[in-house]
């Protein structure tokens, strides 16, 4: 069933839109990421303008989001305290992010800057999560009880301004999230993504919350920056696909409660090496993009 | 079909009354669809444009022949081209495309070359070449042709440039009539339909119409929604996002407490 999308100006087929929206729903839902890194990219496969797929993408993301974040709040593992400080430090980040996108664009050359940076990071994300959790199955496959405890703790610890993060079983300073939240904000708004697959990793290992608790307190700051993109991009750009994101998150938020169910099931340690695969999955496809000869040296793009 | 039987009869009946007056051949033009609406299943259409030579004296040689082009807006855009620096593909070179039709179709009845000669077609802009104008790029860049049949060529993948030769069918020379293919990613506005007729090379007459293509309906309102009131289209869209992840949410509850 073809479906003209008034924005985008295409008409594509439904049933596509839905199972894409479908993915990356049931992908949000056991990870915790946004997904938009991954449905971004499909969209211009399919032929969607990039502008709008971006914008769009945004749109579905809060939708999954929400629908995950409900699920998440029933089973009590989102901790809304570490949440809100994360989008404090967010905002501030992205606040500083989008300056430095522009300064950036006056450079030129900051589409190669947002791959690299992109393949950079996953790269190392990837690297480290796959490392640490395949670490992680081997303890538990040879030693049954008793998870050593992590040492690293010592020096946060003394930091000033302590607060209890109930449902993370945290007592710790507010400054190394505000921090966390910080960079990944910078991030974010330089790469144009909800920043879900940096802050998953930094929350498990900066942080050291726990795994389940990451996957809803994430997704509830995701929603937070995934509706303010929407906004500004319907509002200034006017590139938000009504349509489109109808069908993509019909999918989207079906996906995410089979996605949370799922996640419940696995153990932590096998999430993590999941998560770890995926991103670098995404980061091998990008670094592989930008050193194979492309199909056609030429491209075509919109005059601004 | 029985437009152009229509049109035939209409011809036929004018033809005797100015009979053996001067030469001038004048072209009557009719469309399939004077209007194309997008709607929600819009997937690409197909407007049959058709016509007949009205003149005033029996056809003498050489033969007629005719050149039907579909032209959409015209759109500014630029052409990139990759170059490989330090193992990376990296965009460097561009050229600026001030005017550019977001769609362009050519149907002859003929061969393009055998009938239009370069001259003509640098007058009338007929072939998708001469189509696209005002082209402007760096002073690195020094092969501005390059890009341009780079664009071409997308666009022909795409088809948005469609090149039809022979594509015209003509009777008696007399009656004429043709096909365009018009995608699903139509840009809208006003498209415009030239018809030429030529001999020996040379245009010898053209007759240019519209054809209106836009948004009807739902398409129409959100699109004027997006631009136009901004703000709402933006809550709305947030709205929907939070309304149907939490309705989610509730189904699947239900359904597993059942």
């Amino acid at each position: 069933m073809q479906v003209y999308l008034p924005i985008a100006e295409i008409s594509v087929n439904a049933f596509l839109l839905l199972g894409l929206g479908g993915i990356v729903g049931v992908l949000s839902g056991m990870f915790g990421v946004g997904g938009g890194f991954l449905i971004t990219p499909l969209l211009f496969f399919v032929g969607i303008p990039p502008a709008v797929a971006v914008a769009t993408s945004a749109n579905q993301i809060v939708a999954s989001s929400v629908s995950g974040l409900f699920a998440h709040l029933k089973r009590k593992t989102v901790d809304l305290r570490m949440g809100g400080i994360l989008q404090l430090g967010g905002l501030c980040g992205a606040a500083v992010g989008v300056a430095l996108f522009n300064w950036l664009k006056q450079l030129g050359q900051v589409d190669l800057l947002v791959n690299l940076c992109y393949v950079v990071f996953l790269g190392a994300i990837g690297m480290l999560m796959f490392v640490e959790s395949l670490n992680a199955i081997r303890r538990a496959g040879k030693v049954t009880v008793g998870k050593p405890r992590r040492k690293q703790r010592g020096w946060v610890q003394t930091w000033p301004l302590k607060m209890r993060f109930r449902t993370s079983g945290l007592y710790i300073s507010i400054i190394p999230p505000i921090l966390v939240g910080f960079s990944v904000g910078i991030l974010s708004a330089v790469m144009g993504v909800g920043g879900g697959f940096i802050m998953v990793p930094a929350m498990i290992y900066i942080l050291h919350m726990p795994t389940k608790v990451v996957i809803g307190t994430s997704l509830f700051q995701i929603i937070f920056v995934a509706a303010f993109t929407t906004f500004l991009h319907a509002v200034t750009f006017h590139t938000v696909d009504i349509a489109l994101a109808l069908f993509l998150l019909i999918g989207g938020v079906i996906g995410a409660q089979f996605g949370t169910r799922i996640g419940a099931r696995m153990k932590a340690e096998q999430l993590r090496i999941l998560l770890a695969l995926l991103v670098l999955a995404v980061c091998g496809k990008l670094a592989f993009d930008l050193v194979a000869p492309p199909n056609d040296i030429y491209s075509i793009a919109d005059l601004n | 079909m029985r437009a152009r039987a229509l049109l035939a009869a209409l011809v036929l009946a004018l033809l005797p009354a100015t009979l053996a007056t001067a030469q001038d051949e004048e072209v009557v033009l009719g469309l399939s669809q004077n209007r194309v609406a997008i709607n929600a299943n819009f997937d690409g259409s197909e407007i049959l444009i058709f016509g007949a030579v009205k003149r005033d004296a029996v056809p003498i040689l050489p033969a007629l022949d005719v050149i039907v082009t579909v032209a959409g807006p015209n759109e500014p855009l630029k052409v990139m081209r990759k170059e490989r620096r330090a193992g990376i593909w990296v965009n460097t070179d561009q050229v600026t495309i001030r005017q550019a039709p977001s769609f362009y179709a050519v149907s002859t009845t003929q061969p393009l070359s055998q009938i239009l000669t370069q001259t003509e077609d640098l007058r009338h802009r007929i072939s998708i070449p001469r189509a696209i104008r005002s082209i402007t790029s760096g002073d690195d860049v020094l092969d501005e042709d390059n890009f341009v049949n780079a664009l071409i060529r997308l666009r022909e993948q795409q088809g948005t440039y469609l090149m039809q030769e022979k594509a015209v069918r003509l009777d008696e020379q007399t009656l004429f009539n043709t096909r365009v293919a018009l995608p699903s990613n139509l840009t809208e506005g006003v498209y415009r339909v030239d018809v030429y007729l030529l001999r020996e090379g040379r245009v010898i007459t053209s007759y240019e119409t519209a054809l209106r293509v836009g948004k009807v309906g739902l398409e129409q309102w959100l699109y004027a929604l997006a631009h136009e009131q901004a703000l709402a289209y933006a809550l709305l869209a947030i709205f929907i996002a939070v309304i149907s992840g939490w309705a989610a949410s509730e189904v699947f509850r239900l359904i597993r407490n059942q």
